[in-house]
């Protein structure tokens, strides 16, 4: 009896433990203006840390919102504007007394942010509005948006402050199996306007920019996905390329690029997989590139890169995978998933975000080696979730380390992509990228309902068909699993702050669990919305045929999506081919067996689809 | 002391002078010729008896006679200054047309929009820019929704432009055309007739009812007759303040919507579905709207059938035979200030400026350039110009600073405001 109950007593502070257990997860940093202080935004632990860099440790912290993601220091240093990504709010701080000042509001998912102090403006990239907010820092409000391009994430001000970029992890909303575009959103500050795009084409999942100090040289780092061609070999970058895009005075208009031009990291049998930090060197001889997905920085001779960005043939540079010997001169091994990066006022040293090892690398560039490896506190043990995140966000496991599980589901949500797998045949079975959020109770998984679990889905399958190389395994796969199993719901913007539904969605609502059509004629129920589409997570957990299946696929059978969240994962159907959920009904329901709609009027449509926002 | 019946003094000696000046008057006046034609040097003048009721003067050669270019330049600027009395305080242009010629995609040009030094034209086959001297066009191949571009509204803040074509909505911002259409996003209809940008919203009228779009949370409002008094639902024209917005309904009348409370009110024609104005100035002049124009709490409508004001109490109404405008048949109304305002008709472009009309056009039958004065006493007058607008069915007008900007059905034209005494040539 008493031995029961000290177990039970160990289970119970295990478990809360397991509760408390929250890493730290380093997503930002930035130095202060005279690099004595890096201010660190842990999206795990819902705050920021501020490390004495002489000191190389933890000098102070202060909590700001829900998974804070991005940071901005004001020139003089004496505040930052912190970006809560599930609050929509940015947080003020006082840097020297650490005080949150104020909170300020946002979009949806605010991520990169940057100040404009000649106007006294932050600029923020809301990943989830597609659009930019132009915060008044004077009233506080969110005075204007400005239109951006798909998954606005990340921001940077030119060092004149004349010019705000901002990339985008998602790609643009295009026709069926077009090749995938994204852009530079480029502001202009004293205008306040949307000044350019820089185009960049067959990419998708841009992530930091950098500018030269002068401001007449940017970096992107960026994916280019190989997703019109089969997935069916890894080996010559075959699946994804990781690259720069390169742009501004430096660069001009040369190469055909519209004034971008997009060069190659990739080595044919190394890849600096899923870049993601970008900074230049105050002296503009280098540029360091944290590869996320390969736990490396890549550092790269800037003059050399420039002289291939303008040379005649820069434009047929972007698959060439011998290219980057023109210009990578060395590669740093780093942390797991190292993130940001900032570099010193001197240019010394380099510090990188080891996001899943709790820890700031400190690279010495003149060796070109991590000199230092700060720690940031945090749980010493690892749960299976951390474990877990690790595997999943390693491009180890593929063939080069070419990329991992997070190259398509960026940030552990997706990349709005679809994608062509190899095990069905070529151009057979072409599938949409889905979200995996709250997923673990949604089995069987595979766009066919094919694979019953979890492990089926990402165990040796994922390493015969997707990584060419070795996969994921026992307690690894478990481990994996139950990360998997862990990412949480994102908050859902379109319900009233009280949770209640406006007059369209009860409306739209109607229209979902509504068992008879306008006319009274029943409604079969394997045609009713609500009957597929049920439980908390709105699956039935089966499959149907519900009129999508294309001549390009095996069976018209799908296993039915789940529609948590449904509104920010487009494209839709199980192969991407409705680019928006009003086109799931309008273009691809003529027979009414994907529910019965076509007894409706536009804008019934248009509540039934304001109601499945909410979901 | 100027009074109003000086230009009518001048307009009669200048009649004088034209007729000396034709030999057509020459017994009458006595004229004693010295230099022939138009360039007389001896000119007589007579003031007519009906304008100022004293005995007509002959200042004969003898006792009063200019030397004879002098006589004949006073003449002229007499009769220069009749005319611009006429048209004193009218504004005045030289017109600079612009066709396919120049660059245009198509002449026919349904819609202008002004956005500082560039002027965007739609027309039947593309959009089209004109900036630093050059036309640029877009078109299908570059994200057009549709050739045929119906509407266009700028949005002053961010300088996107909003464009309602014939097959959806598109914006275009810094180079890049976002589409929406009823297939893939929440708009009702792909015919977008009319676009109003009021701060984050976007409204547009359709041919299947209005809807508003919230471009911060992308939300569609839908607006039609399940929701408003609207018994008709082709909405032809939409004009969004900050207090009110306006639908001009082909057929339905004018619906109005207040941003405070969210309450819809029709307004139609007292006289029902019928040609004739049984009560006029006590309601819409007709159903048949299509277009509204919303500035300092006045609403002006255009209709087919002429046009109407609304001070938010009383309505005034205009019609071709009681007022200036060349057509009862409107394409647009355009005010300035409530006062001032801009009509574009079938017969010509017109303007009020709450007294007196003009209107500006190639003339019916001549093609001439012609400018049309009336005054508030109806008296109509003729001022030569020297240019006038591309044509005379004109579709929509947008200013730029004191210049006016003008699509009509041969290309698009620019009225460069000119002052008095400078040529419009």
């Amino acid at each position: 009896m008493r031995a029961a109950i000290c177990g039970l007593l160990v289970l119970a502070s295990a478990a809360a433990a397991a509760g408390q257990t929250r890493y730290r997860s380093p997503d930002d940093l930035a130095l202060s203006p005279d690099g004595k202080r890096l201010f660190v935004v842990c999206s795990g632990s819902d705050e920021v840390l501020v490390v004495d860099t002489a000191a190389r440790s933890v000098a102070g912290r202060v909590a700001v919102g829900k998974v804070p993601r991005g940071i901005a220091l004001s020139p003089d240093g004496k505040r930052f504007f912190v970006t809560n990504s599930w609050s929509d709010t940015v947080s003020e701080v006082d840097a020297a007394s650490l005080q949150v000042l104020r909170t300020l509001p946002s979009g949806f998912e605010p991520t990169g942010v940057a100040m404009d102090a000649a106007r006294n403006v932050l600029y923020v990239a809301n990943r989830l509005s597609d659009d930019i907010s132009i915060v008044d820092l004077e009233g506080g409000a969110d005075v204007q948006r400005l239109v951006a391009g798909r998954g606005a994430s990340y921001v940077t001000a030119s060092p004149d402050g004349a010019r705000i970029y901002v990339s985008h992890i998602y790609p643009q909303i295009d026709k069926f199996r077009a090749p995938p575009r994204s852009e530079i959103t480029t502001v202009d500050s004293q205008r306040q306007v949307v000044a350019d795009r820089l185009a960049l084409n067959n990419a998708a999942g841009v992530f930091h920019i950098a500018l030269s100090r002068d401001g007449r040289l940017g970096i992107a780092a960026e994916l280019r996905p190989k997703n019109l061609v089969p997935l069916a070999h890894v080996e010559h970058g075959w699946v994804f390329g990781d690259s720069l895009a390169v742009f501004g005075e430096d660069i001009g208009a040369i190469g055909g690029g519209g004034g971008v031009v997009q060069m190659p990291l990739d080595e044919i049998e190394n890849y600096p997989s899923l870049p993601f930090g970008v900074a230049i060197s105050p002296d503009k001889t280098r540029a360091y590139v944290s590869a996320s997905g390969s736990n490396e920085v890549v550092i790269v001779d800037l003059a050399k890169l420039v002289a291939a960005a303008r040379s005649p043939e820069a434009a047929r540079l972007a698959n060439d995978l011998s290219a980057s010997a023109r210009y990578v001169v060395a590669h740093v091994a780093v942390g797991r998933n190292p993130r940001s990066i900032g570099i010193s006022p001197d240019g010394k040293a380099l510090y990188v975000a080891n996001r899943l090892d709790d820890t700031i690398s400190i690279v010495d560039t003149a060796r070109a080696a991590v000199a230092a490896t700060i720690s940031l506190g945090g749980p010493a043990d690892l749960t299976p979730e951390r474990r877990g995140e690790r595997l999943f966000y390693s491009s180890m496991y593929s063939f080069g380390h070419q990329f991992g599980c997070a190259n398509c589901h960026l940030d552990s949500t997706f990349d709005g992509l679809s994608w062509d797998l190899e095990p069905d045949g070529f151009g057979i079975d072409i599938v949409d990228n889905r979200a995996l959020e709250e997923i673990g109770d949604t089995a069987p998984y595979k766009w066919n309902g094919s694979n019953p679990d979890l492990q089926t889905e990402c165990g040796p399958r994922t390493e015969r068909f997707f990584f060419r190389s070795q996969g994921f395994r026992g307690d690894d796969l478990e481990d994996l699993v139950k990360y998997i199993k862990s990412i949480p719901l994102r908050p859902n913007r379109y319900r009233l702050p009280d949770g209640e539904l406006t007059s369209a969605q009860l409306r739209g609502q109607g229209f979902f669990t509504r068992t008879a059509k306008k006319d009274g004629t029943p409604i079969p129920d394997a045609l009713q919305c609500f009957v597929c589409h049920s439980g908390p997570y709105y699956t039935n957990k089966r499959t149907a045929d519900v009129g999508t299946g294309k001549l390009t696929d095996r069976s018209p059978l799908v296993d039915t999506p789940q529609l948590t969240n449904v509104v920010y994962s487009a494209p839709y159907l199980h192969d991407g081919s409705a680019r928006t959920l009003e086109e799931i009904w309008t273009v691809f329901n003529p027979k009414d067996k994907h529910g019965v709609t076509n007894d409706m009027t536009k804008d019934e449509l248009n509540d039934l689809i304001e109601f499945l926002k909410t979901l | 002391m100027k009074t109003s019946r000086e230009p009518l003094v001048l307009w009669g000696r200048l009649v004088t002078c034209g007729r000396v000046a034709l030999g057509l008057d020459r017994e009458e006046a006595g004229y004693r010729s010295g230099v022939q034609g138009s360039n007389a040097g001896t000119m007589c003048f007579r003031r007519r008896r009906r304008l100022t009721g004293r005995e007509a003067e002959c200042h004969s050669a003898a006792g009063y006679q200019p030397a004879p270019h002098k006589s004949a330049i006073r003449c002229a600027l007499l009769a220069f200054l009749a005319l611009s009395a006429a048209a004193a305080e009218l504004p005045r242009f030289r017109w600079q047309n612009f066709t396919v010629e120049n660059g245009l995609p198509d002449n026919r040009v349904y819609c202008v929009a002004v956005d500082g030094d560039r002027v965007w034209a739609g027309t039947d086959n593309g959009l089209a820019v004109y900036e630093n001297g050059k036309w640029k066009s877009f078109t299908v191949a570059d994200g057009l929704a549709h050739r045929a571009v119906l509407s266009l509204a700028i949005d002053k803040h961010s300088h996107d432009l909003w464009i309602g074509t014939m097959g959806g909505l598109n914006r275009y911002s810094a180079g890049r055309f976002d589409s929406f259409t009823q297939l893939t996003s929440g708009l009702p209809n792909d015919v977008v007739y009319g676009v109003s940008v009021q701060g984050d919203f976007v409204w547009v009228a359709t041919a299947a009812g209005g809807a508003r779009l919230n471009t911060r949370s992308k939300q569609w409002s839908f607006y039609n007759e399940r929701n408003t008094p609207m018994y008709e639902i082709w909405t032809y024209s939409v004009t969004a303040a900050e207090d009110k917005v306006y639908y001009a309904v082909w057929g339905g009348g004018v619906l109005e919507f207040d941003v405070q409370t969210e309450r819809w009110k029709d307004y139609n024609d007292p006289d029902g579905e019928t040609e004739i104005v049984l009560f006029k100035d006590q309601g819409l002049i007709h159903e048949i709207t299509t277009s509204v124009s919303y500035v300092n709490h006045i609403l002006w409508v255009a209709t087919y059938f002429g046009a109407s004001r609304y001070d938010g109490r009383n309505w005034r109404n205009f019609m071709d035979k009681d007022s200036g405008l060349p057509s009862n048949f409107l394409n647009q109304v355009k005010t300035v200030d409530g006062t001032r305002t801009w009509f574009s008709t079938d017969k010509g472009l017109a303007y009020f400026d709450g007294e007196r009309w003009a209107t500006y056009r190639p003339a019916l039958d001549t093609h001439t350039p012609e400018m049309l004065v009336r005054d508030e006493h109806g008296a109509v007058t003729h001022v030569p110009a020297g240019s006038a607008p591309a044509h005379h069915y004109t579709f929509a007008v947008d200013f730029q600073k004191d210049d006016i900007w003008v699509a009509t059905a041969k290309g698009i034209s620019h009225g460069i405001r000119i002052s008095p005494g400078d040529s419009d040539r």
